[in-house]
């Protein structure tokens, strides 16, 4: 039986006087122990709102959840407040993207964790501080005790991520969820943080959610991926199956669209048109029609179902599939242009409203936004953005 | 000659202390002694992670920093020493388009605004209907539709909107656009297009690019010389495909096995470098080479003390390193730093080694 067994899982922001938002529209996935499961996608399709439901972190009022979220038995949506407190830090736990935001900036940083150790551990005084340095320490920070001192703002990006992942497997949780943990890291720094994860996953067994829009991420660590478009997974897979026969056309098109290091220079990229913004309802359709290059019409008559047409366990959910070798029906792409034009008729999605600051630390790492997400770093100062001319 | 030259480029910012005297205490070594050129027509590509001095440098060829010392030729000019108002002028011919769309624009006033505003500074296009005319035009070169005029900056998305910035540099009719991350704001499928766009602006306009990114792979996509920065100093300089064949500088070499690349099969194999620590700060940067604190090959003699200038090794490859010649032919060893093995499975019995082949 697998640790964690999402069902179904919807989550829809309602709100008076607006319309209703169905962040995330039907998503199943399992994750078992000592594996790591990614759950990748672009800005806005639902990946945040997916593990904060799961860490029992939305608020109650103007959220609805619909589906399963098993662990171990219990089903985490339906758990009281008080229930799901006592799962995070032991069983579960959560890194986000920004650590800064995630930690206490007036408390030093081992205040910080050797209070989780007495929280959950009912770790006291000198054992609790030596516990945190040795933490602190494993998680390759140098010199931990007089670190444990510091506050955050006094560490780097990359120690204060570390701090976080302390501060995260200090109670040895079975699962962790990693919100986009890297995005705001230097590459050599990603580096360092990834090879501290898979350790955590193969040596300790830990069972991993892998959240990221970094198809490069992906491919170096999970074992089965998820592939989410507009709050629908669009194609599931084990890595190796995905990235050998990208199958859904939007899955497809992003490998086709990003520059890869290997690549030669000059070899073209091939983005997908359009932008997020240009869907439809799910209801109505494939989401991704109007980007897509093998949109049919029968696109257009209700949701597709997921299949298996390239084998079994590779799901996709898609009626008119990328199938090399094979002869595809389209009707002709729909033109750019009229794309392009209904992009900027109808109005960019309203800049959201996000999520209320939530009691607890753990609550406040989301507060980023929709492209802060793909952003890797939010440079500081801001007469950078003034016009040059 | 090229259309631009940097030669020995310093920005150093003083460091300020004291509420009553504002004494300078130090400086931050932004910018500490970089020398390169670019071509007419070509794409620069400046790499290096953040804080290693990427866009003051880029702000110190418009002169929009201080320039401490160094001189930048355009066309001709040493614009490091030109007055003032003569410096007008020239940053028409060399425009900047910025990461954050949304932040480089103002909200209340529409993208006809926007774009005339350089337009009637710089005194070009004429008539306001002329003007108008010029910027339809650019909305079409960038894939805006011609209704964009009246329209402002939140209702666009973010690839729109980095569209609009860099029609904003465009309408200038620039000779050089200086390109500070300008897809890093932007998810993947978006990157691509503004990508692509970049590529064919400066095929048909024969634009010349300064692309400054922190994504290796944006560069190395792009551009046809890649300059890789480390903490304020170019440490190697190549062309594109040369720079990926055989990275030289132990950083180089670290930073590119660092890089993820989306291929499974790529990723089980890729040998990684682990560099340990963090950036010193550039306040404080370390004596000798700026690497050593953290350089894998670093050597008991010469790295702590002396600093290695940037030397070429043939081909237009240029290192910074003492031991570049024999790290290359394998004579010096890998000090310190971890060689992860590649596969999830060899990580199970995983021994940091000192590789001593
Ligand atoms: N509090 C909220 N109210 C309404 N919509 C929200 C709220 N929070 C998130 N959303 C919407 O949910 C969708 C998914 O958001 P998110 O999970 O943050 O995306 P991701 O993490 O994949 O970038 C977005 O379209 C966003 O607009
Ligand atoms: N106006 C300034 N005053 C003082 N320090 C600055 C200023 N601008 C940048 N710096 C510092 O200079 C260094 C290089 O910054 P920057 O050029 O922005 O790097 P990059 O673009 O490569 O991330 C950083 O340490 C930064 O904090
Ligand atoms: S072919 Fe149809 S169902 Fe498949 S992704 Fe394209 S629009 Fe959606
Ligand atoms: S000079 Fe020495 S420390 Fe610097 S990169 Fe070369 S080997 Fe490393
Ligand atoms: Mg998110
Ligand atoms: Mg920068």
């Amino acid at each position: 039986m697998p640790l964690l067994s999402v069902d179904e899982l919807s989550i829809t922001f309602t709100g008076r006087g607006r319309r209703d938002v169905r962040a995330v529209d039907g998503v199943s996935f399992d994750v078992d122990q000592g594996q790591v499961v990614g759950l990748v996608g672009e800005s806005g399709c639902g990946k945040s709102v997916t593990s904060l439901a799961l860490m029992g972190l939305l608020p109650k009022k103007g959220v609805k959840l619909g589906g399963r979220a098993e662990y171990d038995g219990k089903d985490l949506l339906t758990l009281s407040s008080n229930a799901m407190r006592d799962m995070r830090g032991k069983h579960l736990a959560m890194i986000f993207q920004d650590p800064l935001s995630s930690l206490n900036p007036v408390i030093p940083v081992g205040l910080q964790v050797t209070e989780i150790l007495e929280r959950h551990r009912g770790m006291k005084g000198a054992a609790a501080r030596k516990e945190a340095a040795d933490l602190l320490d494993r998680v390759g920070i140098p010199d931990p005790t007089r670190r444990l001192k510091e506050y955050p703002h006094q560490l780097s990006g990359g120690m204060r991520q570390r701090a976080l992942i302390a501060m995260a497997v200090a109670c040895a949780p079975r699962m962790l969820i990693a919100d986009e943990p890297t995005t705001a890291l230097d590459v050599t720094i990603q580096a360092q943080i990834l090879e501290l994860l898979k350790e955590l996953v193969d040596q300790q067994g830990t069972a991993l959610l892998m959240i990221t829009h970094d198809l490069g991420v992906v491919a170096g660590l999970c074992d089965q991926v998820n592939v989410l478009y507009a709050g629908k997974a669009v194609e599931s897979a084990g890595r190796r199956e995905l990235f050998a026969q990208p199958t859904h056309p939007y899955a497809h098109g992003l490998l086709g669209s990003i520059p890869r290091l290997d690549a030669p220079r000059g070899e073209p990229l091939r983005p997908i048109r359009g932008s997020i913004n240009d869907r439809i309802d799910w209801a109505d359709g494939c989401a991704f029609a109007p980007r897509c290059d093998h949109y049919t019409l029968e696109c257009l008559s209700g949701t597709p179902q997921l299949t298996e047409p390239v084998g079994a366990g590779h799901g996709v959910r898609c009626v008119n599939p990328v199938l090399t070798g094979v002869e595809v029906k389209t009707l002709g792409v729909p033109a750019e242009q009229a794309v392009d034009a209904a992009a900027a008729t109808a109005p960019a999605e309203p800049a959201e409203p996000k999520i209320p600051a939530q009691a607890g630390p753990e609550a406040d790492g989301k507060a980023e936004t929709d492209e802060g997400d793909a952003a890797p770093e939010a440079e500081p100062e801001a007469e950078k953005k003034k016009d040059a001319s | 000659m090229s259309l631009l030259e940097l030669d020995d480029v310093k920005v150093h910012f003083p460091v300020k202390k004291g509420l009553i005297f504002d004494r300078t205490v130090g400086h931050v070594y932004a910018v500490d002694g970089v020398s390169l050129s670019v071509e007419e027509g070509q794409t620069y590509g400046l790499v290096g992670e953040s804080g290693c001095g990427k866009t003051t440098l880029g702000r110190s060829v418009l002169r929009l920093v201080d320039i401490t010392d160094g001189s930048v030729n355009f066309d001709g000019t040493d614009l490091a020493k030109l007055p003032a108002e003569e410096m007008r002028t020239f940053r028409r011919r060399l425009q900047m388009v910025f990461q954050d769309p949304l932040g480089s624009l103002n909200p209340r006033q529409n993208i006809e605004s926007i774009l005339s505003e350089g337009m009637a500074a710089h005194g070009i296009g004429g008539t306001r209907e002329e003007r108008r005319e010029k910027i339809r035009d650019i909305l079409a070169k960038v894939g805006l539709p011609a209704n964009a005029l009246a329209r402002y900056p939140h209702e666009f998305s973010g690839g729109q909107r980095q569209r609009i910035g860099i029609a904003r540099a465009l309408v200038l009719e620039p000779d050089v656009i200086i390109c500070d991350e300008p897809v890093s704001a932007l998810d993947v499928s978006i990157q691509a297009q503004v990508i692509n766009l970049l590529e064919e602006l400066q095929e048909s306009l024969g634009l010349t690019y300064l692309v400054i990114a922190h994504d290796l792979a944006v560069v190395r996509h792009i551009s046809d010389v890649i300059g890789v920065m480390y903490l304020g100093s170019l440490v190697e300089e190549a062309p594109s495909d040369a720079l990926y064949a055989e990275p030289r500088h132990p950083y180089t070499k670290a930073l590119m096995s660092a890089v993820p690349v989306p291929d499974p099969e790529v990723e089980d194999r890729r040998e990684r470098i682990l560099l340990t620590g963090d950036l010193p700060s550039p306040a404080n940067p370390p004596a000798g080479c700026r690497f050593h604190t953290r350089c894998p090959w670093a050597q008991d003699t010469l790295c702590a003390t002396e600093r290695p200038a940037l030397k070429d090794v043939g081909g237009g490859h240029k290192v910074a390193c003492h031991f570049a010649a024999e790290i290359a032919a394998g004579t010096v060893e890998r000090t310190a730093a971890s060689v992860v093995p590649a596969t999830r499975e060899e990580m199970a019995d995983r021994v940091v080694e000192t590789p001593a082949e």
